[in-house]
């Protein structure tokens, strides 16, 4: 057998929780009976029309959805092109679309019994989703974090810690998401009986991929019916920021058979081109295993994971969301990347022009938007999932804007 | 065809005796101790000695195999060093050497090309932390062809179902893994290794290690007396290691002999 074959029979395609060759379920022995109970779990919770009034209850009432898709005027006038459209899911409770994933599952975790819940967190707005649904259900939450990250989203922690969870810093490796993912795996592979991981975006082994997009297609699923109500047709273009994925692939799934929209994902490009200047895993990284899924990582030659550098932390990760790899192997959605300076201009323009702070990870979507609207010009139209609010980022920014003046 | 696991685990039984496979980590403090190490291991009385491959990302491990981890990369160690140490020291002290890998280094190196280059080392067998057995079936073949084996592990959350899935394709011998965990030392043998060594023995008459957790000879004795046939004892070296750095070769040895020893003294 060629190593091709060999990967072949190494990615079990037929078996569930694969997206072509991408996804599946890469994990300790010890983690394969848990994953196969969540996976049941969650196909029952699905068909169970119960959980989904009571999950739609709480989407409505304690999150605020739907949230609105909002014609971006101002900006639209500076990009000088095709129209552009914010899909406001900064306006969500907590402050981005986390939410929506950390309700679905939560509900999940309360029918499978269990009563301690951890997760990880990049820019801290999974972490604080979580914390706010732990707070609302009583449940005992744990967070890991990236020592780097608490620093540069030192909000969110005290968020976290003012709603009862446990905010746990990891010193390990670069201090950022990967290595909480690490630690959480850890701990949930220690306290498995009784724990529920709540995983925060589209990665990590089956069934996590698959359940994180659909708890967050709402996203699209909104912005499609409202597009088509206001404009009657639909956009030309969807543009959403890409670190793990699950904003993106939340946007994306609903118009997935409308072929003539163009599904643009916009990564990291940090701050240069080589090895561990960026978290452009699509423009850098290679198939490869990284915390239970196959998909495109950023390696060196050797296989050890290389680190990433982005100003979000939100998107400061090695890998991607194995769906992504399918849908740009597919050409059905198209990856590029923005890099620091372009986010924190976008930034600055759309709190200037549009009166809406953006968080640092949304800022990529914005930045792309901009060339992109000039590029398809007058008479076409876009969505931009706005996919969190930029509170938590006004310090790291004044920290920039001072270190540049000096 | 015997493989060189298979014939270690015979020898055991046919002379009534227990195992002891160490673990440590390639490269940590530098390779020429890590050569030096599976060399007095093997003095030791060591039955088979997995080798680690250094990963930046050890999610399956606690903080002392972390550690090693970091120490190894920190000297540039790659996986062709970690074969090369394993070729020589197997030579030399023929003792069947298992490369403990996370899947990606692998994957990057080229499945196929592993085995073949295992083989040409003269090495033992694999085993691959996050490469359940559903996904495992090609290079488990691969491997075979060459009369080398895959390593299976089994955890206490595994279900009857997948123990005699599991067991059904393993060659070589089932590693039990003794607790829900990461590696590292633990103060005693969890309650969850009596139980998996008798769910594992209902299937499957395979030889069986147990490991995570088991640091000491008292511990060895508790797993032997389960139905283990060897235990599998990492962190506890890896922090000989680390305490000893270069002098940890004689420390190694005679901390095997201990261990092998523990069979003799009544329990």
């Amino acid at each position: 057998m060629n190593d091709h074959a060999l990967l072949e029979s190494l990615l079990d395609t037929s078996g569930d929780g694969y997206f072509g060759p991408f996804g599946g379920r890469f994990v300790a022995e010890t983690l394969v009976a848990p994953l196969q109970e969540l996976t049941a779990a969650f196909a029952t919770a699905q068909r169970d029309e119960n959980f989904q009034r009571e999950l739609a209850g709480l989407l409505a009432d304690f999150s605020g959805r739907p949230t609105p898709l909002y014609f971006a005027e101002r900006l639209t006038e500076y990009a000088g092109g095709a129209r552009i459209y914010l899909k406001r899911e900064d306006l969500s409770h907590t402050g981005s679309h986390k939410i929506n994933n950390a309700l679905g599952q939560v509900l999940l975790a309360r029918r499978m019994g269990k009563h301690r819940i951890i997760a990880e967190t990049g820019a801290g707005q999974h972490g604080v989703a979580t914390a706010t649904v732990c707070a609302r259900f009583g449940l005992e939450c744990i967070v890991y974090m990236g020592a780097e990250d608490m620093q540069r989203q030192a909000l969110n922690v005290f968020r976290m810690r003012l709603m009862g969870a446990e905010v746990r810093a990891v010193e390990a490796g670069s201090r950022t998401l990967k290595d909480a993912i690490n630690e959480a795996m850890r701990d949930w592979v220690t306290n498995v009986r009784d724990t529920y991981y709540l995983l925060g975006s589209a990665l990590g082994p089956h069934p996590y991929p698959t359940m994180v997009r659909q708890f967050q297609r709402i996203i699209g699923d909104e912005a499609r019916a409202q597009f088509l109500k206001r404009e009657m047709k639909l956009p030309a273009a969807v543009v959403a920021c890409v670190g793990g994925g699950s904003n993106a692939i939340g946007a994306f799934t609903a118009f997935l058979a409308d072929k003539d929209v163009r599904l643009i994902g916009v990564e990291a490009g940090g701050r240069g081109e080589s090895l561990g200047e960026h978290a452009a895993r699509f423009h850098g990284g290679v198939p490869g295993v990284l915390q239970g899924t196959y998909s495109y990582v950023l390696q060196d030659e050797d296989g050890q994971i290389a680190p990433t550098h982005s100003v979000s932390a939100g998107l400061d990760y090695a890998s991607v969301g194995p769906e992504h790899a399918f849908l740009r192997q597919q050409g059905r959605a198209e990856y590029v990347s923005a890099t620091d300076t372009e986010a924190l201009e976008a930034f600055d323009l759309l709190s200037l022009r549009e009166g809406i702070i953006p968080a640092l990870e949304s800022s990529h979507a914005v930045a792309h938007a901009v060339k992109l609207a000039r590029e398809m010009g007058v008479g076409k139209l876009m969505i931009v999932n706005l996919s969190g609010r930029g509170d938590k980022d006004v310090d790291t920014v004044a920290g920039l804007k001072k270190g540049g003046a000096q | 065809m015997t493989t060189p696991l298979q014939r270690a685990f015979q020898q055991l039984r046919q002379t009534g005796r227990k195992g002891v496979i160490p673990y440590i980590t390639a490269g940590d403090p530098d390779l020429a101790t890590t050569h030096a190490l599976l060399v007095a291991m093997a003095r030791g009385g060591a039955t088979a000695i997995e080798l680690g491959v250094p990963f930046s990302d050890p999610a399956a491990d606690g903080p002392v195999i972390q550690r090693a981890c970091e120490r190894a990369l920190a000297q540039g160690v790659k996986l062709n060093d970690v074969i090369d140490v394993a070729r020589s020291a197997a030579r030399q002290s023929g003792v069947p050497i298992v490369l403990f890998s996370y899947l990606n280094p692998l994957l990057r190196h080229g499945l196929e090309k592993l085995a073949e280059d295992c083989a040409a080392a003269g090495l033992a067998g694999v085993l691959v932390t996050d490469l359940p057995a559903e996904a495992a079936r090609g290079f488990s073949q691969a491997l075979q062809r060459r009369s080398l084996d895959l390593v299976s592990l089994v955890a206490p959350t595994s279900t009857e179902a997948r123990i005699a899935q599991i067991a059904e394709s393993a060659t070589g011998f089932l590693y039990a893994i003794s607790v829900t965990g990461v590696t590292g030392a633990r103060q005693q043998l969890s309650a969850d290794a009596g139980e998996l060594l008798a769910r594992i023995r209902r299937v499957t008459p395979l030889p069986v290690a147990v490991g995570f957790g088991i640091s000491g000879p008292q511990q060895a004795r508790a797993a032997w007396a389960q139905g283990a046939d060897a235990v599998i004892v990492g962190s506890a070296f890896v922090r000989k290691i680390q305490e000893h750095g270069s002098q940890a070769p004689a420390e190694v040895e005679s901390f095997v002999r201990e261990l092998v020893a523990a069979q003799e003294v009544e329990a």
